[in-house]
């Protein structure tokens, strides 16, 4: 092996929170930065006699997740008990679901799905450093708040090769699940959270290495660096003639570091067994059309859409229909001028969004319907477009209307053979040496007319105008 | 069938502490449950549908509909120790 070209394996494991009302077994509302222990009831604190009863509407979601990746559904669907101790799981197991999942197979983009299961996340454990009570040894403090909220776990096929593959494919999985509405995919508040299983093989070959885990990286750029450190540190061991030892990892974004996580090792033996509490899920016709109804268009179709209906380059058609609050905003600029070439619309959008960075344009002070003015006032020549990109450099700063931003400080395009006639004239007359050159062939000095015109008029006239007016004027055309 | 080492192994992951003079007894009643099951797998299942669950019940959904949840000196009311209206526990080995 020693001496080949390694290539990295990398499968996922995406865990969603739902965005239902209520938790996946219970009736307590989920809580989200409540104040700890206000949202428990028997069954989310795991008290004895107490029953879960699934949530219908996290089965919905779940349905929903499945059709946007193309999974089979199941018939029948069954809820197994996963058994291990630790302090944030208060039954001592986890239900979850085992040889029956929701959903089965399928395909986002470029990655196969092996599989979508729905289960309870557990509570939240805060350090609290050395007690009191506990004489000597550290103590946490648990808060059972999140305890039982429903979650969605995606499972891919381990075929991503890359940290920045990972990275690109994930963001078209969140902003999937985002347009869906089944989850508020916000990393840093751990409603997407993802585990990164990872080896490495020799190129070309089809065997499998021993994988390590790297577990719960809550933000993109952590989880691509996470990923490449693992693949450096895998690649080291290998090439030194050593192997990889199987175990679960943490990813120090600080320190760049990559740490064991021993603790859960040896509870790898989590004796699934059927939950006896809660009967089959039987998927009916009715929930199957209630999906199916409730899918929007999932951004792969509205990269097609733009591409072949609307002819946007394939390049814009990503970048819009990755970025759903993109997309939005530019349908919305779209829907507000219908008359607008999308092509325009498109570079009015990119040309905000470049002013923006990373805030988004349905929360900029530029309204679409402001967007698609200063558009079609650029079409119809009533500004040009340096006049025009003044405009939307105060509609960033101040928001207002296009159309009196112009009027109001004169910006309007100098238009027409009319107008600028006698100012290009003028600019001609008072540089006879440059005009005689001109005459002669020679073009270089255009330029510098170009520019008079434009001081006469601030930068209002039109500079293929003003050119074809010198080429005129000067009987070259 | 269950040897002594495979029952210290589950007994360990089901935190049961299980007193040396237990363990025979306890290996024995073990082998006795799972030569029932192996027993039942002998059986001539053809066409016989896998059971997930013992009653004959589905569509047993809930409507995602909040119900109240228990005031929280309630809910803690159990905990052995409590601090910053939290659970206070042992913090789980190595972490």
């Amino acid at each position: 092996m020693a001496g080949g070209d390694l290539e990295p394996v990398i499968g996922l494991e995406i865990h969603v929170q739902l965005r239902t009302a209520t938790k996946m077994f219970c009736g307590c509302a989920l809580g989200f930065g409540e104040p700890p222990n206000t949202r428990t009831c028997p069954v989310c604190l795991g008290l004895p006699g107490a029953l879960p009863v699934a949530n219908a509407e996290a089965i919905h979601y779940g349905l929903m997740i499945g059709m946007a990746l193309d999974s089979e559904l199941a018939p029948v669907s069954t809820f197994h008990r996963k058994n291990y101790f630790y302090p944030d799981l208060p039954k001592g197991y986890q239900i979850s679901q085992f040889d029956l999942p929701l959903c089965s197979g399928g395909k986002l983009g470029e990655v196969n799905i092996h599989r979508v299961h729905l289960e309870e996340d557990a509570a939240k454990l805060n350090h609290a450093g050395a007690s009191g009570r506990i004489e000597g040894a550290d103590s946490s403090i648990v808060d059972f708040n999140r305890g039982g909220t429903p979650l969605a776990e995606i499972v891919t096929e381990p075929e991503l090769r890359s940290a920045e593959q990972v990275g690109e494919w994930l963001r078209l999985l969140r902003t999937t699940l985002r347009t869906l509405g089944v989850s508020d995919v916000n990393m840093e508040e751990g409603s997407l959270r993802c585990d990164a299983n990872i080896s490495l093989r020799p190129v070309g070959t089809d065997q499998l290495g021993t994988k390590t885990e790297l577990k719960n990286m809550n933000s993109f750029r952590f989880i691509e660096r996470g990923i490449r450190a693992e693949v450096e540190r895998q690649r080291a061991i290998i090439e030194a003639g050593e192997t990889v030892t199987q175990e679960t990892l943490h990813f120090d974004p600080k320190s760049e570091s990559i740490t064991s996580l021993r603790s859960k090792e040896e509870a790898h033996d989590y004796r699934y067994f059927p939950e006896p509490d809660l009967p089959p899920v039987v998927i009916t016709e009715e929930m199957l059309a209630r999906a199916a109804a409730s899918l929007p268009e999932l951004p792969a179709a509205r990269e097609q859409r733009y591409i072949e209906t609307l002819s946007l380059s394939p390049e814009t058609a990503r970048v819009f229909a990755w970025r759903a609050e993109l997309a939005d905003y530019f349908d919305a600029v779209c829907a507000a001028d219908q008359s607008l070439d999308p092509h325009v619309a498109a570079n009015w959008v990119t040309e905000l969004q470049g002013r923006l960075g990373d805030e988004e344009a349905e929360d900029s002070k530029v309204t679409a319907a402001a967007l698609a003015q200063l558009a079609a006032m650029v079409v119809s020549s009533q500004v040009n477009q340096g006049g025009a990109k003044q405009v939307l450099d105060q509609l960033v700063a101040a928001g207002g209307e296009p159309a009196s931003i112009v009027a109001d400080q004169g910006l309007e395009a100098v238009g027409g053979a009319d107008e600028l006639a006698p100012i290009v004239a003028a600019a001609l007359e008072a540089n006879p040496e440059l005009t005689e050159r001109l005459r002669s062939g020679d073009m270089k000095p255009i330029g510098v007319i170009v520019g008079e015109v434009m001081k006469q008029t601030r930068g209002r006239a039109d500079g293929k105008e003003v050119t074809a007016l010198v080429r005129k004027q000067l009987g070259l055309s | 069938m269950i040897d002594r080492d495979e029952l210290l192994h589950v007994a360990r992951l089901a935190r049961l502490a299980l007193h040396e003079d237990e363990l025979d007894a306890t290996a024995g009643e073990l082998s006795t449950i799972l030569g029932h099951v192996a027993a039942i797998e002998e059986l001539d299942l053809e066409g016989v549908e896998p059971t997930a669950h013992i009653g004959d019940v589905s569509d047993s959904l809930r409507a995602d509909h909040v119900r109240p949840s228990l005031a929280r000196d309630v809910a803690l009311a159990p905990a052995p120790a409590i601090r910053d209206d939290g659970f206070l526990v042992p913090s789980p080995q190595g972490e």
